[in-house]
């Protein structure tokens, strides 16, 4: 059977992906931003996820004004990087696993999530920074190491889902990947964040407090961590800060009792604080041993 | 009963929401175009006969042509429309932050290095009208 076995929460800053294809995450403004990913890495390395399911926003890249799906999920056999602006990303096209995306899809829908389906579609620094991040530098010419299942999540025209709704969300996929009959390890992220707004006066708003109390919270108290309305995101963490309601299906999704695996926090890259977070599922860690 | 728009006391931030992209539909279209190569270079051949393809409202196309970049989100712009015309300027999303702050590029970098801007005194209309911020 497929179970989920930890969650991965991480900013996806685009700055960190050009800094990434430019070769210059050793310099000083970058080199504390990778240094806390290095732990990460090797843990993703050791983890032999066979697929990740990843939990995004596109950020008016690949859907434009026209159609706003609040939870859209790629269920096409593969995502090419898109053009933002400056060119594609030169790293991997990511491969789904379509059975399993086909499969939550059916899942999810039977469970009241009446999600739109994918079946051709570009992803942004959304989906590809993460994943940058967590498995190192990778060529166009490279693979990614597993299979990637992508719910992309409207955060950019207010409202966004509601941390309850994304909570609750993450709990259906959980059930849904319990019910797929492939032996098969996932691990889910759960990504944008964490304090940062990037728009008019306000512009440059971090809230290192707020982000601090988010992450511990993730851990131990994650229920009434998901009843924070959108209007303390917006005062408190910046108006770009609501896409930690995405952390939320990560969180969902797992157990409820996990484990801190790791974290990192650093402030700037770019306009944005990073922040980063691994957790397992306890009784997962018991299996291991 | 109508919509309770709590965020709207949020000094110096517009909150793009459905009544804001209603306003800004047209001009965000034209930005987000410009994420295309050939779109780009036929918008810088000819802005105007490029922005005549949009029916945006004579100031929204004024805002394009001027570059004022709040007055683009004053007028229903979203950053992450806007961007791509900053883009297309070869101005990234820190420059532009700096641009829209009116730090200026270089103070802003330097107050992000510092830990960002702090929410005290950043979270009520009300104190920015007490300190006589705009």
């Amino acid at each position: 059977m497929a179970r989920i076995t930890a969650g991965v929460g991480c900013s996806h800053v685009p700055a960190i992906g050009v800094a990434m294809d430019s070769g210059i995450t050793e310099q000083p403004y970058w080199e504390p931003v990778f240094e806390g990913f290095e732990k990460s890495r090797e843990w993703m390395k050791a983890q032999k996820a066979d697929v990740v399911f990843l939990v995004y926003n596109d950020h008016c890249t690949v859907f434009d004004a026209t159609c706003i799906p609040t939870f859209a999920l790629g269920c096409a056999p593969e995502f090419a990087p898109a053009d933002e602006g400056w060119g594609p990303r030169p790293v991997p096209v990511v491969k789904n696993h379509q059975r399993l995306a086909s499969h939550i899809a059916h899942s999810l829908i039977l469970d009241e999530f009446d999600i739109t389906i994918m079946n051709e579609m570009e992803v942004d620094h959304g989906l590809t920074v993460p994943m940058s991040v967590m498995f190192g530098d990778k060529g166009i010419d490279d693979e990614w190491p597993c299979l990637v299942i992508p719910l992309c999540v409207n955060v950019v025209q207010y409202p966004a889902p509601t941390g309850n709704r994304c909570y609750n969300l993450g709990k259906a996929i959980r059930r849904a990947v319990d019910s797929f009959d492939e032996d098969l390890n996932v691990v889910v992220f759960g990504t944008g964040g964490m304090s940062h707004q990037l728009q008019y006066k306000r512009a440059g708003l971090i809230n290192k407090e707020w982000d601090t109390q988010f992450l511990n919270r993730l851990t131990s108290d994650p229920v009434s961590l998901s009843q924070t309305p959108h209007i303390d995101y917006l005062r408190e963490a910046g108006s770009e800060g609501v896409e930690m309601v995405m952390w939320h299906v990560m969180r969902g999704a797992l157990d409820d009792d996990v484990e801190e695996i790791h974290r990192h926090y650093h402030v700037p890259a770019s306009n944005t604080a990073v922040g980063h977070i691994i957790l397992e599922n306890k009784k997962d860690q018991k299996a291991k041993i | 009963m109508g919509l309770n728009k709590d965020y709207e006391d949020i000094p110096g931030t517009f909150v793009f929401d459905a009544d804001r992209g209603r306003e800004g539909y047209y001009l965000n279209q034209f930005c987000i175009s410009l994420r295309k190569a050939p779109n780009r270079e036929a918008f810088g051949a000819d802005e105007g006969a490029y922005l005549d393809k949009y029916k945006m409202t004579a100031e929204q196309r004024q805002a394009v042509i001027d570059r004022d970049w709040n007055q683009l989100l004053e007028l229903g712009g979203n950053i992450y429309y806007t961007s791509k015309l900053a883009a297309n300027d070869g101005i990234n999303f820190q420059e532009l932050a700096g641009l829209m702050t009116g730090m200026g590029i270089e103070a802003y970098r330097a107050m992000m290095l510092a830990g960002g801007r702090s929410p005290e005194g950043n979270r009520y209309q009300h104190e920015w009208d007490e300190k006589g911020e705009k």
